[in-house]
């Protein structure tokens, strides 16, 4: 157990090394940005819209949401491919080759993940403040209704990254298993336009996935508590949003080891290259 | 303790591993005690990674019995791995790292296994030394060059400090001078560590060098086992013997070169230059042993057949 825990100390140690390397590399630097100029551009284009029937203006109800879908999009799909491109180069084999290898390193995607939403907060949140009046409405009540928020999602999409990334066959189908689905599932979640404008059997689906609690939870951190009248049933329906976030997680933390463990048995060297020369046949 | 000393490191017995109607391993036999240096031969497609892969734990197999420090590969724990070390074939794994992080992180894995008589993990900086990366040690790995990456993913298939290093192809896309290196350490891991080693490789220059014995593995068995000399005698006895006399070149096979070159120095004395007694290399042998085995294949295939008709 000792050694156990030793090596998901290693695990932490070499996450915050990938989060310092992340932030030092011009990539992922031009990612947050390019994820900041949209977001705000957005905002900054919608800036005198008032949202229909309230008298609230759409920055106000729509970067709470975004928020919200921002930690399920990143971990659900940086997890994702991390695992998926960490099979292929062969990171995950080395993990495999160490003893207790493969637990420090998910140990370390864990951290580097969950370190990772703080530049995404940082690079959306400090500019907004200056550009927009009025976003946080429920003082340091509403900061602490922010952090729980963000745990809780934190638990209930995390896992959902792992299994994906782990039984997704390669990298390039990450789109078609991670990214559309996911993309999908904001649209219909009540991020950009309220969730009521849709069919009632949609409004079901996407009460079903994290996306919309972490929308609506974001919403309640921020927002007035007269908004809650806009909200399906006319509450910020916190009991359900706890819930809702830890049955995902529970599920998730339930699910993910031996989805994990699995995927790691069928790495090897052969399987490596294999899935190498796979990944330079585009045409098949 | 003393009884896993005299126990074989590894002992296969039987093995085979089928991939849908094909047989790549069929029945194959062999152990290796502590120490030894074993260098697996045999033609692309003989099953040698497949073997070491099945040896790592990295893959099941279809039948036999496998032990490596006594234990099923297939059902090894984490400890196990620590004494162990692996070196593959290149990855473009951790890109943005440095080779002395890398090193470092990798190691801390090792810290809890280390014992009385071996310290674990190597320091990197010793590490780095060993493998000459000193240069390229706060370089990011992404910058690195083909052999330079080759030297790091040696450097961490030993950073573990393993009694047992498996090597597939470790010299491929070495320079001369990479491959000289690189085998002065695995006879001093041999040496100085005790550490036991199999290697695959397509070089023969390399295993008659570096190997205490030689496997041959063709058409899914072991075909051959013994040391470089052994094989060579196995195939033949004759020993090559040239010459030159008068600036003429002269070269003849002899089964008794001793008494043959008696012979020639006493007909030509001082007049015989350039001479040189060589016994079959070991591509001789490896030539003459797949190709005897496959010549059998195709008689045994022509006898079923024949068989059939008749």
């Amino acid at each position: 157990m000792n050694r156990r825990t030793h090596a998901i100390r290693t695990g932490i140690r070499r996450g915050w090394h990938e989060f310092s390397l992340s932030l030092k590399s011009p990539q992922d630097q031009g990612f947050y940005v390019f994820m900041a100029l949209v977001t705000l551009g957005y905002l900054w284009l919608n800036r005198t819209t008032e949202v229909e029937g309230t008298d609230l203006l759409l920055p106000s109800v729509v970067m709470p949401s975004i928020l919200g879908a921002l930690i399920a999009f990143g971990l659900v799909i940086g997890p994702g491919y991390s695992l998926a491109m960490e099979k292929e180069d062969g990171t995950l084999l080395r993990a495999r080759s160490a003893p207790h290898g493969l637990t420090g390193y998910v140990a370390g995607q864990v951290v580097l993940h969950t370190m990772s939403l703080i530049p995404t907060f940082l690079v959306i949140l400090v500019p907004a403040f200056f550009l927009f009046d009025g976003l946080m409405q429920n003082g340091a009540e509403g900061w602490w209704t922010v952090l729980w928020v963000t745990l809780l999602g934190l638990l209930a999409t995390l896992p959902i990254g792992i299994i994906l990334g782990s039984a997704v066959p390669n990298v390039q189908k990450m789109g078609t298993w991670g990214f559309f689905p996911v993309m999908g599932l904001v649209a219909i979640s009540g991020i950009f336009f309220p969730i009521q404008s849709l069919w009632t059997w949609v409004q079901w689906v996407a009460q079903a996935f994290p996306i919309y609690w972490l929308g609506l939870g974001m919403r309640s951190a921020f927002l007035p508590p007269e908004a809650a009248s806009f909200e399906i049933g006319g509450s910020w329906r916190t009991a359900q949003t706890v819930i809702m976030l830890s049955l995902w997680a529970i599920a998730g933390c339930v699910i993910a080891p031996p989805t994990l463990r699995r995927m790691a048995q069928r790495q090897s060297g052969s399987a490596v290259s294999a899935a190498r020369a796979e990944a330079g046949q585009w045409v098949r | 303790m003393t009884q896993s000393a005299v126990a074989p490191v590894i002992e296969v017995h039987d093995l085979r591993m089928r991939y849908g109607t094909n047989d790549v391993l069929d029945g194959v036999d062999f152990h290796i005690d502590q120490g030894e240096v074993v260098t697996l031969l045999g033609p692309n497609g003989a099953g040698k990674t497949t073997t070491i892969e099945i040896l790592e734990g990295f893959r099941g197999r279809s039948a036999g019995d496998v032990t490596v420090f006594g234990v099923d590969p297939a059902q090894a724990g984490e400890d196990w791995k620590a004494r162990i070390g692996i070196v593959l074939q290149s990855w473009r794994d951790h890109a943005r790292w440095t080779p002395r992080d890398l090193l470092t992180h990798l190691g801390r894995y090792y810290e809890t296994y280390a014992t009385a008589d071996r310290s674990r993990p190597y320091p990197t900086d010793e590490l780095l030394g060993m493998v000459g990366l000193d240069d390229q040690a706060d370089q990011r790995i992404r910058l690195l060059s083909g052999g330079q990456r080759r030297r790091l993913d040696l450097a961490v298939g030993i950073v573990g400090r393993p009694e047992l290093l498996f090597l597939d192809e470790p010299t491929a896309g070495f320079d001369p001078e990479a491959r000289r290196d690189f085998h002065d350490l695995v006879v001093q891991l041999s040496d100085l560590e005790d550490t036991t080693i199999l290697l695959t490789t397509h070089d023969l220059d390399e295993a008659e060098k570096l190997a205490d014995r030689i496997l041959i593995l063709a058409g899914g068995r072991i075909v051959a086992d013994g040391t470089a000399d052994e094989l060579a005698r196995e195939v033949s006895r004759e020993t090559h013997v040239s010459w030159s006399v008068n600036g003429r070149r002269f070269g003849e096979s002899t089964s008794a070169a001793t008494a043959f070159v008696r012979d020639l120095l006493e007909r030509h004395g001082d007049q015989v230059h350039d001479l040189e007694v060589r016994r079959v290399s070991l591509e001789d042998t490896y030539m003459a042993m797949v190709h005897r085995f496959e010549t059998g294949q195709q008689e045994l295939a022509a006898q079923v057949f024949e068989g059939e008709v008749s």
